[in-house]
């Protein structure tokens, strides 16, 4: 869709912002451009917008030369958004969203109701249209960014670290967001951040940029986070890149064992102490609330009015690197698992979760096939100790 | 000092017709000065050498005494109502030209960024993003140029277009100060309502800065009149 080839762009002081890249992005895929600062990620961003011209070789998008088109007309077919949103602080919301189409020519009626459609598709309440930016929390406004780019539905988007500057619960929200949209857009999307957390997020392919322009490496997060070109995108991607792998791993196909939970109304005093310390106490509909420890139980009362250790109940949406989080802090070294409605469903032990990371490395690493490790992990789960 | 207060209403039409007189100098003086004032500082603004050159020119011109400058300007334009108006418009470039600048200077970055990178050309941009953003404090020196040109208009009775001004010329002549005290009195009042005009205008053209959030939002001259009105019954 979008493709660099042999591009460089040097300025007349003699610096290299970006330094014969060949790069080739996929179409409907999010790729995400990392490095610090200085390194050209930003400048590869704006050139395919021709906000930056290059001094060699050739950009194509949708199989044309961008420096064939009028520049203006480029721009208006592709999407931008800018760090801390840079939305017109003097026109309301709708018509910031309802920019692009007015060039384009739409017309009032036309373009407004389009920017009320974004508004709703970005998860924002139809009376913010009416506002002005500074009226809005940053991470609104970094919405209305999103709905301003989209709003002429272009087949590119160009995202240059529009999460930038939104605090990191707001940041989390506005990722998944994305991961949302993008799911029902397939948009060819370039993102650029120097937040390598946020790139194996976001992206589908990971290019990674040092100092001076050059790309080093550009691959899928798991193989980048695996098999890493060099020490400097080892270092680069962290000390815990171990484990931001096991963050791309759902815990869905990790096995739990039915464990037999207590429920709350349950007396404390007959909780049995054989089959381990810890057990699993549930409301009556089963909704895990904590574990008990059945070295310290109470004389009397019930289970539910014990003291208990907290519990962070998981889905199987959630990532491995999280059952792993909750395995090393939960006193009974095991995570519950829950449906969506957070009915528990079973126990999953530490082991188990051990045992699918070192499966997920190996797979990544592509030291092993699949099939050899999914056996192992089988018996692992057969010998699941009960709750 | 007396006043003879039966010359008021004995002279009502003239203080009218010379009022209209006034506002018929300075208000073509403050719209021309703003129409050379913004190509001069659009092109100040983008081209950054001419920057010094257009500020410095409008500078001198600011300090050639306004009396000399009807002077000179006489051989060309001679006793017409021109003369006054051009004389007064040199004096209104300063501030226009200084303030158009330092407006368009003052408009985010990221806003001019975020209009070309959505394929708005150059003028476009500058006439619904550049313009709008620096209004607050490109209307900042109109205000300052009228009021000026208001309060300056008199010097042009030299030549016989001065407006409020042929009533201190009348006055100083005949050592009579009651037309002195009518024209001092107008012009003042002229140039408040003038100003309280100009905010109005500028608060109706800039919807985004009212409301609390802005710390410094430009609140309608009419917000403050219920608490005036309540002190002025109370005195």
């Amino acid at each position: 869709m979008i493709k660099f080839d042999a591009v460089s762009k040097r300025y007349p002081n003699g610096t290299t912002a970006v330094d014969d890249l060949s790069l080739d992005l996929p179409e409907g895929g999010v790729t995400v451009l990392v490095g610090s600062s200085g390194c050209g990620k930003t400048t590869t961003l704006r050139m395919v917008n021709r906000m930056v011209e290059p001094t060699a070789g050739t950009i194509s998008v949708g199989g044309r030369d961008i420096l064939e088109a009028d520049a203006a007309e480029l721009r208006r077919g592709i999407g931008y958004v800018i760090q801390q949103s840079g939305l017109f602080p003097h026109r309301t919301v709708l018509d910031n969203i309802a920019t692009v189409p007015l060039l384009l020519g739409w017309g009032r009626r036309k373009a407004r109701a389009r920017a009320a459609e974004l508004l709703e598709l970005v998860g924002l309440p139809g009376d913010a249209g009416k506002r002005y930016p500074h009226q809005l929390s940053g991470g609104q406004q970094q919405r209305v960014g999103v709905a301003r780019a989209l709003a002429a539905d272009p087949p590119v988007l160009l995202m240059d670290e529009p999460f930038g500057a939104v605090d990191p619960v707001v940041r989390t929200q506005l990722q998944n967001e994305l991961l949302r949209l993008q799911e029902e857009l397939r948009k060819t999307v370039v993102f650029v951040t120097h937040d390598i957390d946020e790139a194996v997020r976001l992206g589908d392919r990971i290019a990674v940029f040092r100092t001076g322009g050059r790309l080093v490496q550009c691959a899928e997060p798991a193989e980048l986070l695996a098999r890493p070109a060099d020490d400097f995108v080892a270092d680069f991607l962290g000390a815990e890149r171990g484990l931001k792998l096991l963050s791309l791993t759902s815990l869905a196909d990790v096995p739990s064992a039915p464990g037999r939970a207590i429920r709350a109304d349950e007396p404390a005093g007959a909780v049995s102490r054989a089959g381990g310390r810890w057990r699993l106490v549930t409301s009556a509909r089963g909704e895990p609330l904590g574990w008990l420890d059945t070295d310290a139980l109470p004389a009397g009362g019930t289970a539910g009015e014990a003291a208990l250790a907290p519990v962070r109940p998981l889905r199987d949406t959630d990532s491995l690197l999280s059952a792993l989080n909750e395995a090393v802090s939960s006193p009974a070294g095991a995570v519950a698992r829950v449906t969506t409605d957070g009915v528990l469903t079973g126990i999953t032990s530490r082991e188990a979760i051990h045992d699918r990371a070192g499966r997920s490395h190996a797979e990544a690493a592509g030291t092993t096939t699949p099939a050899a490790a999914t056996g192992a992990t089988a018996a692992a789960a057969a010998t699941e100790r009960p709750a | 000092m007396t006043i003879e207060w039966g010359w008021f209403p004995d002279h009502a039409d003239e203080m009218t017709r010379l009022t209209a007189d006034h506002l018929a100098t300075a208000v073509p003086a403050v719209l021309l000065g703003l129409l050379i004032a913004l190509p001069l500082a659009v092109l100040a603004h983008r081209v950054r050498p001419l920057r010094a050159f257009v500020l410095g020119a409008s500078n001198i011109l600011y300090t050639i005494p306004s009396l000399a400058f009807f002077v000179l300007l006489l051989p060309v334009t001679g006793l017409t109502r021109t003369t006054a108006i051009v004389g007064l418009t040199a004096y209104t470039l300063v501030v226009l030209v200084r303030n158009t600048v330092e407006g368009l200077d003052a408009v985010p970055v990221k806003a001019r960024e975020a209009s070309k990178a959505m394929g708005t050309k150059p003028l476009r941009t500058l006439l619904t993003v550049e313009l709008p953003l620096a209004l607050p404090v490109i209307m900042a020196g109109v205000r300052v140029a009228t009021v000026m040109s208001i309060s300056l208009v008199s010097v042009a009775s030299y030549i016989g277009y001065g407006g409020l001004g042929q009533l201190f010329t009348d006055g100083f002549q005949r050592n009579f100060p009651t037309p002195v005290v009518a024209g001092v009195v107008l012009t003042l009042l002229l140039a408040l309502v003038a100003d309280a005009l100009l905010v109005t205008v500028q608060w109706l053209c800039t919807p985004w800065r009212r409301g609390a959030a802005r710390p410094r939002a430009a609140t309608s001259p009419f917000a403050k009149l219920p608490a005036a009105l309540k002190l002025w019954k109370r005195a």
